[in-house]
């Protein structure tokens, strides 16, 4: 069990890391990107943009004064 | 262009990820005998071949859409955290990552330890040398498998990471100490700035969105991130000097 908790935990700061919101954006960005196309809109163009966000957002929370 | 991105891309993580399994494996060997940390080194390599040789085939048999998908989104996930760790650190947010610092905190403690034998090896150096070495080497396999299963080319993608294996090998052996004038968060800086135009340009794919120009809009997305990362770390430098 502790094997696998520490696989598990592995895997988390791998992917994920230390700010949780950034990977909540990516997945969020990647299924608004669907929708898009499924609705017909070829939208290439909503990764850079949501990535550009994503950044931001992170940043500023990285940097802001505690 | 894509197969020189492919293998410029393993190439680059996986020669900092190697820098930094080079320290580890040095620390445990000046310490604690070369013995136990080659022997370490020896096992953690095995292991990750086998991971490699399981994981990578089994790839092939996954949808390519769905892959890119999938790994374009661990991609851009992984990729956004090197890219923020390298902009704050290039903007002076963060410490710069120190080789040298790492080497003396792993020798400080590996002299610490007691000493314990198994299997005629310092468990200490051969624990400490194989989880180095296998955790590092896992970015490294993450990395190739990735990059390689989507683009349908593991082995370029090996090629990368084998050429930035040899290169770390011979001058660590050359050096015998941590390689500290290797620009690494300068190589973290790039390798950011790759994996998240890959993880942007296969997520998009994946979701089903068509790129203009196909594979030659992947220079133009590396362009805006480099663009996006460069105008974050000026931007962080001016906040920085106008909070001192």
């Amino acid at each position: 069990m502790r094997l696998l908790r520490a696989f598990g935990r592995f895997w988390w700061d791998f992917v994920v890391g230390d700010d949780w919101r950034a990977a909540a954006g990516v997945v969020i960005a990647i299924g608004a990107t669907a929708a898009l196309v499924a609705a017909g809109v070829d939208a290439w163009w909503l990764m850079p943009v949501a990535v550009a966000l994503v950044l931001y957002v992170s940043l500023r929370r990285e940097v802001r004064p505690r | 262009m894509s197969a020189v991105f492919l293998v410029a891309s393993a190439f680059l993580a996986s020669a900092v990820e190697f820098v930094e399994a080079l320290t580890i494996v040095l620390a445990a060997g000046i310490t604690r005998g070369w013995r136990s940390s080659l022997a370490g080194l020896g096992a953690a390599t095995v292991a990750l071949g086998a991971i490699v040789a399981a994981l990578g085939p089994a790839l092939t048999y996954i949808p390519i859409s769905a892959l890119r998908l999938v790994v374009g989104g661990l991609l851009l996930a992984f990729g956004l955290q090197w890219l923020r760790k390298a902009i704050l650190r290039a903007a002076g947010f963060k410490a710069l990552h120190d080789e040298a610092a790492i080497f003396a905190r792993e020798a400080e403690e590996a002299r610490a330890a007691g000493h314990v034998e198994r299997a005629g090896l310092d468990w200490y150096g051969f624990t400490l040398s194989f989880k180095g070495v296998l955790l590092e080497g896992l970015e490294v396999a993450f990395i190739v498998i990735t990059f390689g299963g989507t683009q349908g080319n593991v082995g370029l993608a090996a090629l990368g990471a084998g050429i930035a294996l040899a290169l770390v090998a011979v001058v660590g052996v050359l050096v015998r100490g941590p390689l500290t004038r290797v620009p690494e968060n300068t190589m973290k800086f790039a390798v950011g700035a790759m994996l998240t135009t890959f993880g942007i340009f296969w997520a998009a794919e994946g979701a089903g969105a068509h790129w203009p120009g196909e594979d030659a809009s992947l220079p133009a997305v590396l362009a805006f991130v480099v663009v996006l990362a460069s105008g974050a770390v000026a931007m962080l430098k001016r906040r920085r000097v106008a909070f001192a």
